[in-house]
């Protein structure tokens, strides 16, 4: 018998017996800000191509949640920080090697930019808005007349919004969890779909709703595949992260994850989205919603279940 | 008391002999003194101590931060105990001071004794109850109705006391329950104790014998450093130990021994080193009687015969015997500490002194060193009245050979069904929870019910002062002025213990109660100095330092009268014994009727689904002392039980669960203890860190954490020979859920 | 200059002394260590093996928590010390996830804390509490790039360990074996 204990009593408040140093406020941010970014990317990629009439919706309407979402997560964020007052020093430096960092940085880029991009389609909502003051009227024209800068620039920190979560984590490599390198694509998979699922809501347009039907089944299907490799790679991996592994296939976080992230936020959306698509009257807002819990339970259960996996003790 | 208790060969200095002056050490790249400290923000107020956290009495230094709050202790450089390094239960002395569930101001008991109803008092109206008691005790029944249970730095005070009430019994549970029949038995061989701290070189030995003594577990902090330095000289370490213990992890062989066999062992060794001539034939002719009929004794006591009683391989105790007699004379077969076991346990380390003597240890280098001892200069007081009747007059002929008070004795006097020759109906309690040291609580307990007095000076609400008429709340050591230490050890030293901060609340100081207690009992005259440091002054003057010199330095070392640490080749030594020899066959002990030479008798077993409690130390704890200081309690805030894996799958037992712990006598612990499943113990016998278990909620740390051996240890194996009082007969088995309702199994 | 630690396993006894001293000197809170103790048992009774270490920041030459931090307040100092600027400290956390040894904590205050190996002490000649105090002397520290400093010489005479070395930290804490 193999016997290792610390005989000193160590028990570190939040990091004895298991690491517990993040809560809700993280998953939270984690999962509004991904659907921030895919809804901003949507809106950007599709402006970009020219298609902004066909998904007017998507372009113009879903773009509204953005901002909020963004504010949300980031007063989770700040809830989140033990030592407030300080946050502000996140700004003085940029650290090219934490993801946190560049978090950080895109944030600081990518909120004023998604508050700007409803401004410029503020008359969707109101159609009689008025600026009021000329130096709003005389920014409103610039951006208009660099629009497409300004979805270049959306669609680039949006990706880098969706990503970097997941390179943020996997970067850990003490939590054996979360040291994969699918974890990024895959949180921007998630995001992309829930902001997908968004405008699937939002929309009214009967185009608009199959296209983004169709992008939202591609994206589960790629989600699913980026899972399926995930294990793989965790079980040919090296102890720990078999170990890691094993919470999700009999251990303690078996039923949360493939019930609430797998069955109900991918596979049973799939399956009520091909049914649409084959004819079959299905509430669109049902598989929607679905997918967003899906996407916010992938967060949650990743980064409680990461935080479990250590290497020592 | 017969004069063969004297000391021998201790070396004095007298006045006017130069002292030591203490430096700077740059040791391993550690400098100590403030003045050479830039740039560090506190301000380095530091002010001398000595530890109080348990008898090794380590002299320290205790720094304060700039607004004069205590921030640290650390060991004095100069100081032979510690050399500098604190363990960590000195380290963690501050929790001492800091704690907050502290005795605040005296107590009067107002409810039913044990019912743990008081009221606030003041120093004056307490001591005065107290005082008034004594003397209705006093006249009622005679002084010797008397008795002071004590331990640390306020027993001189106390003792001195109680002398002057003419009462004898002054009682340190350290003997009865702990290393008395260590001393006796090293009394009757060499005709001295084996003192605390211990003389055992170490530092030089190359072969140290543990048996009995988890060095390591146990912190006594120069023994610990010296093990050390002796693994780095490349000594052998042979651990004798049903568990395997830490010194059995750095141990060349580790002999896993079944509990209650040792003295087969121990009569193997020797007659194994007899007979293979592996003993020191010179130092054993010169120096020793008896060799002839010890001979004779052990002659059946072949490795094979303890093998049947031992489990330990003949080969094994070949090789091992083999490997001390190698070493010899720098081999410690060592006396161990806490030794009151089976209650033949004077007989063991008669064994370990006769192992000892034959391998030619005592005095010599590596082996047991000849201490030297300061005498501090005593300040004049009255004579103190003879006692009329001692403690031997209790049950007479009981114990003839015991060389101190024995505790048990004294508790027993307090119970009239025992008829004992007087009663004792006053009992005063300095530093001691006796409720969680003297084994077989209910017995303890009985007799205070049957007090007319029972006294509790201390500085937590332990146990015992539930059951306190008066509780007197001392301040920690780190508050007060304490005499000199003048422990014995390589060379005479002493050291200076001052307060490094006011007492806190409504505590005072050990001499302070002493003295007032005397005043009001007319025995000021005892107590001539109203404040101790006049008298540490006086003290030091006469020895040409001065207090404040002592504060500057804290320790003061002297070098020997005379350069005798070990024998020599021509010296003519005389032990105090009656031959002035060392004695192998105890003709002292043959003459109280015991036997002169130790024996091998078996002791009762475990029955079917119990388990032989074992217990012992944490370095990071002194028991009740240290169980509820908040840095020590971070370290380890419970105690486990160890079961073997085999046992814990047999029962379906898993690690970390808690269980309760039922013994033979049905007593089952108060409270649930975590389980830790180890190989480290045997499949028939289970093991606890003693001190846990606390039942006082005013402790609120330490309440109800882990259980409490004492509780379960209600077979008490008496020593027929001193008194001492065994407490490894007891057996225990699980009980997983604990209902209402026991039900006798 | 690189500082680095090694403890004696074959000495250190588990005493858990450099976890009290390092709390007083270093005004560790109540709860919290920045330095623990760790007994490994190996084997069935009586064939047994037993190691001890006292643990504690490994002071990694590649640090993932110095490379986390968004404010650079995780940052290495002279010798390759690793340290937290309290005052650039956010508390965010990733440096505390990122640590394969656990060896930090959020102190109540609010900013990350752990071991500094006593940068105060040792910027003045004097060596980690945890060093000075410990009875068994089983704890060795100095400069790596300096052949005659204790803990280089003992490497050299040695064989050591250190923890999880796949982990990729490259640390400078030290086991003798």
């Amino acid at each position: 018998m193999k016997e290792e204990l610390i005989v000193s009593g160590r028990m570190n408040h939040m990091v004895d017996p298991n690491l517990n140093i993040w809560h809700w406020q993280i998953p939270l941010y984690l999962f509004l800000g991904g659907m921030a970014a895919g809804i901003l990317c949507i809106a950007a990629l599709y402006y970009i191509r020219g298609r902004e009439n066909d998904y007017r919706t998507a372009v113009r309407i879903t773009p509204f949640l953005a901002p909020v979402l963004l504010v949300l997560g980031l007063v989770a964020l700040f809830i989140d920080l033990r030592h407030k007052l300080y946050f502000w020093h996140l700004y003085t430096t940029i650290r090219l090697q934490s993801p946190m960092s560049w978090g950080a940085w895109t944030l600081l880029v990518i909120t004023p930019v998604s508050f700007i991009w409803c401004a410029l389609h503020i008359r969707d909502l109101f159609p009689n808005w008025d600026w009021k003051y000329r130096w709003l009227k005389v920014l409103e024209e610039f951006f208009n007349k660099y629009k497409k800068a300004l979805a270049w620039v959306m669609l680039i920190f949006g990706i880098i919004l969706g990503i970097y979560t997941g390179i943020l984590l996997s970067a850990f490599n003490a939590r054996p969890l979360w040291n994969t390198s699918i974890l990024g694509p895959l949180f921007l998979a998630s995001g992309l779909s829930a902001g997908a699922a968004a405008t699937l809501i939002l929309s009214k347009n009967k185009e608009e709703r199959k296209q983004f039907a169709i992008i939202d089944l591609v994206i589960i299907g790629i989600e699913l595949f980026l899972i399926v490799h995930m294990f793989m790679g965790f079980l040919a991996s090296t102890q720990v992260q078999i170990d890691a592994a094993k919470m999700f296939l009999g251990g303690s976080y078996t039923m949360a994850f493939w019930i609430f992230v797998v069955i109900l936020g991918m596979l049973i959306p799939a399956m009520l989205e091909i049914m649409e698509l084959g004819k079959f009257h299905i509430p669109a807002i049902l598989p929607a919603i679905l997918v967003i819990f899906g996407s916010f339970m992938l967060r949650f259960v990743i980064v409680y279940a990461g935080q479990m996996s250590r290497w020592l003790y | 008391m017969s004069s063969r208790r004297e000391f021998i060969r201790i070396s004095f200095i007298g006045a006017g002999v130069l002292a030591v002056a203490p430096g700077v050490l740059k040791a391993a790249g550690v400098i100590t003194d403030p003045n050479k400290i830039k740039d560090l923000k506190v301000d380095l107020k530091r002010t001398p101590t000595y530890c109080e956290v348990c008898f090794w009495k380590c002299a320290g230094w205790v720094y304060k931060t700039s607004e004069g709050k205590i921030w640290k202790i650390i060991g004095n450089d100069e100081d032979q105990h510690c050399n500098g390094r604190f363990c960590p239960r000195g380290t963690g002395g501050v929790g001492m001071y800091y704690d907050e569930d502290r005795l605040r101001t005296p107590l009067i008991r107002t409810g039913e004794r044990g019912k743990q109803v008081f009221r606030e008092a003041s120093w004056d109206e307490a001591l005065n109850l107290v005082a008034s008691k004594i003397k209705d005790i006093s006249s009622k029944y005679g002084p010797e109705s008397l008795a002071l249970f004590t331990h640390g730095s306020g027993s001189a005070y106390y003792t001195n006391l109680f002398k002057a009430l003419g009462t004898g019994n002054i009682a340190e549970p350290s003997y009865a329950q702990c290393r008395g029949p260590r001393d006796d038995a090293f009394f009757a061989t060499f005709g001295e104790e084996a003192y605390s701290p211990e003389i055992t070189d170490i530092r030089d030995t190359r072969c140290l014998v543990l048996i009995g003594s988890h060095i390591g577990e146990n912190m006594h902090n120069g023994q610990v450093q010296e093990m050390s330095d002796a693994i780095d000289k490349g000594a052998t370490i042979i651990t004798v130990d049903p568990r395997f213990s830490t010194a059995a992890g750095k141990s060349k062989f580790w002999l896993p021994i079944k509990p209650a066999t040792d003295i087969a062992l121990l009569l193997a060794w020797i007659h194994e080193i007899i007979y293979n001539e592996y003993y020191d034939k010179k130092y054993v002719e010169k120096y020793c009687s008896g060799f002839d009929q010890l001979k004779t004794h052990v002659k059946d006591f072949t490795p094979e015969w303890a093998y049947g009683i031992t489990t330990i391989k003949p080969d094994l105790i070949r090789k091992t015997a083999k490997e001390m007699g190698n070493a010899s004379p720098a081999v410690i077969v060592h006396p161990g500490r806490h030794v009151t076991w089976y209650g033949d346990d004077t007989q063991r380390v008669r064994a370990i002194a006769i192992l000892n003597a034959l391998l030619g240890s005592w005095g010599r280098r590596g082996g047991l060193y000849r201490p030297a001892k300061f005498t501090v200069p005593a300040v004049p007081v009255p004579a103190y009245k003879e006692p009329v009747k001692t403690w031997q007059d209790i049950f007479p002929g009981k114990y003839p050979v015991a060389s101190a008070p024995v505790t048990n004795v004294l508790i027993e006097a307090s119970i009239p069904d025992n008829k004992p020759g007087f009663p004792v109906k006053g009992w005063f309690v300095n530093g001691t929870n006796l409720i969680l040291t003297i084994p077989n609580q209910a017995n303890t307990i009985k007799a205070i019910q049957n007090l007319d007095l029972l006294v509790v000076v201390d500085t937590m609400p332990m146990e015992i002062t539930g059951w306190a008429d008066v509780i007197l709340p001392e301040c920690t050591y780190l508050e007060r002025y304490d005499a000199l230490r003048a422990s014995p050890h390589r060379r005479p030293s002493i050291a200076l213990r001052m307060p490094a901060a006011e007492p806190l609340n409504n505590t005072k100081p050990g001499y302070w109660i002493a003295r007032e207690l005397a005043i009001k009992l007319g025995l000021g005259d005892y107590f001539p100095y109203e404040k101790l440091e006049d008298m540490l002054d006086w003290q030091l003057k006469k020895i040409g330092s001065s207090l404040e010199e002592m504060k500057r330095s804290g320790v003061k070392n002297f070098p020997r009268d005379a350069d005798d640490l070990y024998f020599t080749e021509e010296e003519a030594v005389e032990f105090s014994t009656d031959s002035g020899k060392i004695e192998l066959y105890s003709a002292f002990f043959e003459q109280s009727g015991f036997d002169p030479l130790p024996k091998y008798v078996p002791h009762e077993e475990p029955a079917e689904g119990f388990y032989r409690l074992i217990y012992g130390r944490a370095p990071m704890h002194t028991f009740s002392r240290t169980s509820n200081n908040p840095n020590l309690t971070d370290l380890m805030h419970e105690n486990s039980v160890w079961i073997n894996p085999r046992v814990a799958k047999a029962w379906g037992i898993k690690q970390d669960q808690y269980i309760w712990l039922k013994n033979q006598d049905n007593v089952v612990s108060d409270f649930p203890v975590k389980v830790r499943v180890t190989e480290r113990i045997r499949w028939d016998s289970v093991y606890m860190v003693h001190g846990f278990g606390h039942a006082q909620k005013q402790m609120k740390r330490c309440f109800g954490k882990g259980a409490s051996d004492t509780q379960l240890i209600t077979k008490v194996l008496t020593d027929p020979i001193m008194g001492g009082t065994g407490m490894r007969g007891n057996f225990v088995t699980f009980i997983t859920e604990k209902t209402g309702t026991e039900v006798a199994s | 200059m690189r500082y680095a630690m090694a403890v004696d396993t074959k000495k250190c006894v588990g005493c858990s002394d450099c976890v009290v001293a390092c709390q007083t000197e270093n005004n560790v809170p109540i709860g919290f260590c920045r330095d623990w103790v760790v007994e490994t048992t190996d084997g069935t009774y009586p064939q047994l093996e037993m190691e001890l270490r006292s643990e504690r920041c490994n002071h990694c030459v590649n640090a993932p928590c110095v490379r986390c931090c968004p404010t650079g307040a995780s940052h290495y100092a002279e010798g390759g010390i690793v340290l937290v600027a309290h005052d650039k400290c956010i508390g965010c956390g990733a440096c505390i996830a990122s640590c394969p040894y656990d060896a930090r904590y959020a102190h109540p205050k609010g900013y990350v804390d752990k071991c500094t190996f006593c940068e105060h002490r040792i910027k003045v000649g004097m060596s980690p509490a945890c060093v000075a105090v410990c009875p068994t002397k089983c704890i060795y520290f100095g400069d790596l790039d300096d052949a005659n400093s204790n803990v280089s010489v003992v490497l050299k005479k040695r064989k050591h360990k250190t923890l999880i070395p796949e982990a990729g930290t490259n640390p400078q804490l030290y086991f003798l074996i």
